[in-house]
């Protein structure tokens, strides 16, 4: 019987991969040509959603993007059998797009079936895992500093040492919380593990839970990502059932239990504080820090608060050795980083590719330029705190210091991709405003500072005087950069001041010559 | 709220009220059976948390996804996020504005549709992107978003 993938990844689905599947089946039985369907998760070409793949004995071979409308003719084609057809993208694996990739920690996406613990633990699944189970905490602990790896969730901070500092504090009782608020518009690649290979989440907390000697964990999942939820919730089921997690985690006779929580649509929850709190049942106002959560966080307990990614990097970390990660990836920025293409690309998806890529090799030799075919004018990397970076800079290294170098940042690792119709005053302005509305309200700077902020830029582009209201601006964002409690307000700056700067025209501004 | 809404109520605090942290998933539980959390349950949250009304209150008003009032019979939400407006979720959205003849957080008068703003759906390489009645749609056009509108009774 010959086996087709449909993905169920939520961007395929949201392109019609449900009509898609479901027109498979009614037509295979029509011909009384039985096929096995499984349904993956997304390989991360998203410009070619739905894309169909057939088991052939020269490989899985892809069919993209396919329409309901499409089936009966693929049929006629002998797509089963793997043969020619205008929408025949050949043989996956070869495609130039992901055979370009440094795919480590997405190695399985798209590949496996989800919520199938063999096809899981049969592509490497678990053997980081039992790796750890053979060392001594403060053992994994090293592998991890000396691995490099940093902060996936935009702040970069090193892994290994935000979990020494949980070790290293005596405690009745720790936790492991995963942060899934993946809030950054742009970014996709925690949901995509979490649709794609849910295990990998699981085991990478696990292996946090015995470096750090936690028993409890949570993910907390943002209630926008319902089908990421579903799937998650289901493979944490199956770990339960196959005894990764419980009383007795994979026979170590340590315990690991392991559950999600939903948020509930504030963009604040992905601050780790202001996240426990929520957990906690509370509103998610920031806390301040010291103390940090790896000394007193979720209760009142050390907690580990690590980003999807970053849990999904350690099972390979563990299997393969610290300096396999290390060896990938330039400067303090090591190892690879799912990046995500999004906005006005033409072949937007996840690119993973060791720290070094240039922008400019993303948005081109990737993304193909613009969805709209016009000149790309600005991309925002790094969700909706990051700065909006012009064509000028499309040669900055994807690295934490580079960018933070010239103001802007990798964080996520999303970017979104903006033509030339864009109004980079209005995305200023929307800057301010998404902060207005997402701010927790404890601390004055983001609270009023970002109505204030919008107000200001409605004034300049107002037009009765462009001079002061732009000094205004500038003062009134040095203010919740240095005056802020968190990030939100510390960084809503940065896109509004990276417009201002580089767009100066958009704000009814002269453009400054160059600098000598 | 009626009776069997009250029962659900009890029966959600009933099973979940000795959770750590207990307070979101039973909103959640309440919301996702009743359409919203009705400020009458407000005071048996709040005994049996060891709250007061006002701390559960103030849950329920922060979060975005909470809402104290019924929807309309059909929830569109629409993602504002920066990349879908970069491929023309702002005119999308205007467009359903103006279909509708509503604003966001508004329902229309006969109830069918309730408008709401959201902050991105993940589906942001599949941009512009909408939920409608929870179920995702990416790569909108005016006209394929405005059908789905219409098909809704």
């Amino acid at each position: 019987m010959t086996r087709v993938y449909v993905p169920a990844d939520s961007s395929a689905l949201a392109c019609g991969a449900e009509a898609v599947a479901r027109a498979i089946t009614a037509e295979a039985a029509k011909r009384g040509t039985p096929v096995e369907l499984v349904r993956n998760g997304s390989r991360g070409l998203m410009w070619l959603e739905p894309l169909v793949e057939v088991v052939t004995p020269a490989g899985r071979m892809g069919y993209g993007p396919v329409g309901a409308g499409d089936v009966p003719a693929l049929f006629e084609a002998g797509f089963l059998q793997g043969a020619f057809h205008p929408l025949n993208v050949g043989i996956v694996d070869r495609h130039p797009w992901l055979a370009g990739q440094e795919r480590l920690c997405f190695s399985r996406m798209g590949v496996i079936d989800p919520l199938s613990f063999d096809d899981y633990a049969a592509h490497e699944g678990w053997a980081g895992l039992r790796a750890a189970a053979a060392m001594k905490p403060a053992e994994i602990v090293a592998a991890v500093t000396e691995s490099g790896l940093r902060g996936r969730g935009g702040a970069a901070f090193p892994t290994g040492i935000k979990w020494k500092t949980v070790l290293d504090t005596p405690a009745d009782r720790k936790y492991v919380v995963c942060n899934a608020d993946e809030g950054d518009s742009g970014t996709f690649s925690d949901r995509m593990t979490m649709e794609g290979d849910p295990f990998m989440l699981i085991e990478g907390m696990a292996i946090a839970a015995l470096a750090t000697g936690a028993t409890q964990g949570y993910v907390y999942c943002r209630s926008e990502y319902p089908h990421a939820e579903h799937t998650f919730v289901k493979a944490l089921a199956i770990a339960r059932e196959r005894g990764v997690l419980g009383e007795d985690m994979l026979g170590t006779g340590r315990a690991f239990h392991l559950e999600l929580r939903r948020g509930a649509g504030a963009y604040i929850c992905g601050e780790e504080t202001s996240l426990l709190e929520s957990l906690e049942g509370k509103r998610g106002l920031v806390r301040f820090k010291p103390p940090v959560p790896a000394v007193s966080g979720l209760f009142g307990k050390p907690t580990v608060v690590n980003n999807v990614i970053t849990f999904a990097s350690l099972p390979l970390i563990l299997q393969k050795g610290a300096a396999f990660y290390r060896d990938y990836g330039r400067g303090r920025s090591r190892g690879t980083l799912p990046i995500q293409l999004a906005g006005n690309i033409r072949r937007g998806g996840l690119v993973e590719k060791a720290f070094g890529v240039t922008l400019r090799e993303l948005l081109h030799d990737w993304g193909g330029g613009s969805a709209s075919g016009r000149p790309i004018r600005a991309v925002q990397v790094g969700g909706p705190l990051g700065a909006y970076m012009p064509e000028s800079q499309f040669d900055t290294p994807l690295d934490y210091e580079a960018f933070a170098s010239i103001g802007a940042m990798v964080g996520h690792g999303g970017m979104v991709v903006f033509d030339d119709t864009v109004d980079m005053a209005r995305m200023a302005r929307y800057a301010m405003e998404f902060c207005a509305i997402e701010s927790c309200g404890k601390c004055t700077p983001c609270r009023i500072g970002s109505t204030r902020g919008t107000e200001v830029i409605d004034r300049i582009l107002a037009g009765r005087d462009r001079a002061a209201d732009t000094r205004l601006l500038e003062d009134l964002c040095e203010t919740m950069v240095q005056g802020s409690l968190c990030a939100l307000g510390g960084m809503t700056p940065y896109p509004v001041l990276s417009a201002l700067k580089h767009f100066p025209e958009d704000f009814g501004l002269h453009r400054l010559p160059a600098a000598a | 709220m009626n009776e069997s809404a009250s029962r659900y109520v009890a029966g959600v605090l009933a099973r979940l009220k000795h959770e750590p942290g207990a307070l979101l998933p039973i909103l959640h539980a309440i919301q996702d059976e009743l359409g919203h959390v009705p400020p009458a349950a407000v005071p048996a949250i709040a005994d049996a948390l060891n709250l007061s009304r006002a701390e559960v209150h103030g849950v329920v008003s922060f979060y975005h996804h909470f809402r104290s009032s019924p929807p309309g019979r059909h929830v569109v939400q629409v993602c504002r996020a920066e990349a879908c407006q970069a491929m023309g979720g702002e005119a999308l959205a205007a467009g359903l504005r103006q279909q509708l003849g509503i604003d966001f957080h508004q329902t229309t008068a006969d109830g069918r549709v309730t408008l709401e703003p959201m902050y991105c759906l993940g589906q942001c390489a599949c941009a512009p992107a909408a939920l409608v009645d929870g179920e995702v749609h990416g790569r909108l056009s005016g006209d394929r978003a405005a059908q789905l509108i219409a098909a809704l009774e």
